[in-house]
């Protein structure tokens, strides 16, 4: 740490959620990083795939059951529908704060310089293949080679 | 805060970012850019002059409109303004910092 003053040089980022209040708050931290001059590299696993899953990343839901912030009583927050109205209004309203869509999220890091990584273990156990994921995906790696990617030192590496 | 830079007095924040773009001329901007180790080319100038315009028009800058903009998109701004290209380019212009997380 003394030696770079704790200065921050590289964000790891692991997604392992896919409600899109999980997702966007991994995009906006990674793309942030970028912003600062911060090199960022995402690990998506588990349910975080979906966010790089081409047939799912456009049909990404937040949550209104288990979610306190909803303001809504958990039976109500279960009722058919419910999910997609919460998401159709959250939408709304990211756009008018220049949020953009998943896939357009995804190209913009990608613009940025982020490296995206799917999960080997995740992949194997959902079946999921290269070809299904976001095209410019970086690669399938082991949690061993994520870590080796995050390795020097200013590197601060982060769960959601 | 003031600043001697190009021979002129600059009025700044504590950052470094102007506060009156009407103080800024290409010569000032040059000597922004050198402080960042960027050498101005003609592509440079037209994003510096797109982020000034928008900034007139009192319209927020964000990573997204600049790539949006149709004068750069977002690969070639990072390109253009290596480390914060955002931050970078809005200090080199004279504009203030942006204020976005996008």
């Amino acid at each position: 740490m003394s030696d770079q003053n704790g200065e921050i040089k590289k964000m790891m980022i692991i997604l392992s959620k896919a409600t899109l209040e999980n997702v966007y708050a991994a995009f906006v931290l990674a793309n942030g990083a970028r912003m600062e001059g911060i090199e960022a590299e995402m690990f998506f696993t588990f349910f975080g795939l979906e966010a790089i899953h081409k047939k799912k990343l456009e049909h990404l839901h937040i949550a209104t059951v288990g979610n306190p912030a909803m303001h809504m009583p958990t039976l109500l927050g279960g009722l058919p529908g419910m999910e997609s109205l919460a998401t159709t209004m959250m939408k709304k309203e990211m756009e008018k704060i220049d949020m953009p869509e998943v896939h357009e999220f995804l190209d913009i890091l990608k613009a940025s310089g982020v490296k995206l990584w799917a999960c080997k273990l995740a992949m194997d156990m959902f079946h999921y293949k290269k070809e299904d994921m976001y095209d410019d995906v970086d690669g399938v790696i082991t949690v061993g080679d994520f870590y080796k990617q995050g390795s020097g030192t200013g590197t601060h590496m982060l769960f959601i | 805060m003031e600043k001697a830079l190009a021979g002129t007095i600059l009025h700044v924040n504590e950052e470094g970012f102007m506060t009156d773009l009407s103080q800024w001329n290409e010569e000032i901007g040059k000597a922004l850019a050198a402080e960042s180790n960027i050498i101005l080319t003609p592509r440079h100038w037209e994003v510096i002059h797109y982020l000034q315009d928008q900034y007139r028009k009192e319209i927020p800058l964000s990573i997204r409109k600049i790539g949006k903009s149709g004068v750069v998109d977002i690969k070639e701004f990072y390109a253009l303004f290596p480390n914060a290209p955002l931050k970078t380019s809005a200090k080199i212009a004279g504009i203030p910092k942006p204020a976005s997380c996008i």
